[in-house]
């Protein structure tokens, strides 16, 4: 099997979705003639037809609420945000529509919102968002950002087959940048299960998506200093899989957690918490934080470099968390 | 004063169940301000006095399949649609026994299996697109439902309404909405929201067919919603109805709405739907003190058994709280469709198309791989061009479409007169 893109890979488990249920449709701008904006759904128009890939109006609410129209008659709508900056566009649909309905009225919307997210592309302020952390806050939705396309393709396959919102982020510094070779034929990969990279002893690195490339990058550098860090790719934020964090940092009594959101009120904070309330005996240091900066996301590639994490960041972080 | 009401193409049980379910709506909704007034309503309560004929005329128009999604102000569509007093009382009671089990109050409560209602939630127009949704994916399953919900005067200001309208138009969902036009958005008037005549005219930007009608007449709402329904059913669809009419109470029971001008108040309360109604059906013979003495007292004698089974239920258990953020699975919810047509007419090969814009003969209800396709305008070329061959391949697959043909160019809205 040649190596698969990122993209290659959230292509197949549509396709292959697609053709195992009839149930699955797919909904969004752009989606069918053009393929996709980044030519995810490329050839699912042909395949599948008019009825099942729907290119809608500029209206997010529109797919987000239409979607879950469907899903409440048992068809499972993948809805595409174009970018996924938009998808704040379709906030109340979202968080009070879609994700109270099973807790409130015993309606389960089976659904998956998925988009390109995250910086490093130089997309400006309104093509680069991180917007996880708006709906980790919010009960009812799972969350899910991979950082590879094995776990892309599983992922998403397990977010279309679940009975549940599913968020679908897409790195789109990924898209292209990173190949595997991926098992021919079905597999999944489980929500809400984190998954160790690399082992290590000295400290545990958390991340999820892009800055999971980071993070190992950071994490060979440092292995040539003698700090052997244990790399952990959460893939789900929520439901977060905190037996896994905590197992590692019981062994490695140290935490550093990379993420690409900006800092305030990023996953990082929710697992300081955590690890406070679970895990404080075990700590011999403070949990650090490598992030970007409080602010929207800049678009000079100077500026932007100035606001991302990058691996240099998070070997000095790891560096001085290991002195502890 | 409307005008006298012309012969109803109704029958003599089907124009009692209308007066039935409108006596039952109100008489639902002053048992709940009597339950109000004992502090026995957890939180808010809202009145749609005066605006019976509506819920009750639109949702008399639907089919058992049909999907409906009421709002606050919807009683008397639940109770045309089946759901039992009961229910809406121990909903606004927050009991254990309600509907949501007392985590939703109000109308805010569904049932996807049976009776195919959709939950509001307090937002306004995010229905709109979620009944538009249903509404195509019911015509993906062959299942030739309608779908409808209503809107008031002040929530077609919001975003989504507009984003819903559009996007129902775009896919000629089988969706009718009722615009109910009471005339006041809590303390602001209509006027001094939308600067425009006729609410019905926002359809006309999206091609949607529209009506006006009488609000407070019930056998003109019902026969104007009930041409929607079949036009929607058969392809016509979306339309919105803008049903005129006026908010007698305030926003919730807590508002006195002294800001009403007292004109306008006695002007609608002379006009008051079950008067007028009794009026007619009296006048028709249809319906006689004694009959309606048997009404009254059907009604009384089950809102005493509804209302003395929400006050003794009990309110949820504490731990009910963590129960149902979400679904765990097949154990609590079997996700099936309901395919009313085979799904190979969906499934690879006889679900493939050419990748071309325009969807040949869509005009004329045919989709390349069968069934209803999204619209496109007839003047408008094909943004790519068909591969050579593909006309030959289209017409080998062209299947009757689930539903009768989509007009092209939507039409300029046809109205009914509105009688005020």
């Amino acid at each position: 099997m040649a190596p698969v893109t990122f993209l290659e890979a959230i292509r197949q488990a549509m396709f292959e979705e697609m053709a195992a249920d009839p149930s699955v449709v797919l909904i969004g701008e752009d989606v069918g003639v053009y393929g996709g904006a980044f030519k995810t759904s490329e050839g699912l128009l042909e395949k599948f037809g008019w009825e099942r890939v729907i290119d809608t109006p500029i209206s997010e609410s529109a797919i987000i609420g239409a979607a879950c129209g469907m899903s409440y008659l048992g068809l499972r709508p993948i809805a595409e945000m174009q970018f996924i900056d938009f998808i704040v566009c379709a906030f109340n649909q979202i968080t009070n529509f879609v994700a109270k309905g099973h807790y409130l009225w015993n309606a389960p919307a089976p659904m998956v919102i998925r988009g390109p997210s995250g910086g490093g592309v130089h997309g400006g302020p309104f093509h680069s968002a991180n917007p996880e952390m708006y709906f980790v806050h919010t009960p009812g939705l799972k969350v899910v950002y991979p950082s590879t396309p094995y776990d892309a393709k599983g992922l998403l396959k397990a977010g279309i087959r679940d009975n549940n919102p599913v968020l679908f982020f897409e790195h789109k510094f990924l898209y292209r940048r990173i190949k595997e070779e991926i098992p021919a034929g079905d597999y999944t990969v489980p929500l809400g299960k984190a998954v160790v990279r690399r082992e290590g002893k000295h400290l545990t690195l958390l991340s999820y998506a892009a800055m999971m490339h980071t993070s190992l990058e950071a994490a060979e550098a440092l292995a040539k200093e003698g700090i052997e860090a244990e790399v952990i790719d959460l893939r789900t934020l929520l439901p977060l899989d905190e037996e896994a964090i905590l197992q590692s940092v019981r062994k490695t009594n140290k935490c550093l957690v990379v993420h690409e959101d900006t800092k305030t009120g990023g996953i990082a904070g929710e697992i300081a918490a955590i690890l406070c309330e679970k895990a404080f005996q075990d700590l011999d240091g403070p949990l650090l934080r490598v992030t970007s900066l409080d602010t929207p996301v800049p678009y000079a590639p100077t500026l932007e470099e100035a606001f991302l994490p990058n691996a240099q960041k998070v070997f000095a972080a790891a560096k001085e968390l290991a002195r502890y | 004063m409307p005008e006298p009401h012309r012969k109803p193409p109704l029958s003599r049980q089907q124009l009692l169940d209308l007066y039935y379910y409108m006596r039952l709506n109100r008489e639902v909704e002053e048992t709940m301000t009597k339950l109000f007034r004992q502090n026995k309503i957890v939180g808010g309560l809202y009145s749609s006095l005066g605006q019976e004929a509506i819920s009750v005329g639109t949702a008399y128009a639907l089919e058992n399949r049909d999907w409906m999604a009421p709002m606050i102000r919807n009683i008397g569509a639940l109770l045309v649609k089946g759901v039992p007093p009961r229910d809406i009382f121990t909903q606004h009671m927050a009991k254990y026994t309600s509907p949501t089990k007392g985590k939703d109050g109000t109308s805010h409560f569904g049932d996807l299996d049976n009776l195919h209602i959709v939950s509001p939630i307090s937002m306004l127009g995010d229905l709109i697109p979620v009944m538009a949704g249903i509404a195509i994916g019911g015509r993906y399953l062959g299942q030739k439902i309608v779908t409808m919900t209503w809107i008031g005067d002040g929530g077609s200001s919001t975003g989504v309404f507009h984003e819903g309208l559009n996007f129902a138009a775009s896919q000629r969902a089988p969706f009718v909405l009722i615009l109910e036009n009471n005339q006041w958005a809590y303390s602001t008037p209509v006027r001094r929201q939308v600067p425009i005549e006729n609410l019905a005219d926002r359809a006309k930007a999206y091609g949607v067919k529209s009506y006006i009608v009488d609000g407070n007449d019930v056998v003109a709402v019902y026969t104007t919603a009930k041409k929607a329904v079949e036009e929607a059913r058969t392809g016509e669809g979306p339309i919105l109805i803008e049903a005129k009419t006026f908010r007698r109470r305030g926003h919730a029971q807590h508002d006195p709405a002294e800001y009403v001008p007292q004109e306008q108040r006695e002007f609608w309360e002379k006009r008051d739907p079950i008067t007028l109604y009794e009026e007619f059906l009296l006048k028709e013979k249809l319906l006689d003190a004694k009959g309606k003495k048997e009404i009254e007292n059907k009604i009384t004698a089950l809102l005493d058994k509804e209302r003395e089974f929400a006050e003794n239920s009990p309110m949820p258990p504490p731990e009910l709280v963590h129960e149902g953020v979400y679904c765990t699975g097949d154990d609590c919810h079997k996700i099936r469709p309901k395919w009313e047509r085979p799904s190979a007419e969906v499934t690879p090969p006889k679900s493939s198309v050419e990748p071309v814009w325009t969807v040949e003969g869509f005009g004329r209800g045919k989709a390349s791989a069968g069934g209803n396709a999204p619209i496109h305008f007839g003047d408008v070329r094909a943004a790519t061009k068909k591969p050579a061959g593909t006309a030959e391949h289209t017409e080998k697959r062209v299947k009757a479409p689930p539903h009768k043909p989509a007009k092209l160019v939507a039409k300029s809205a046809a109205r009914g007169k509105a009688r005020r």
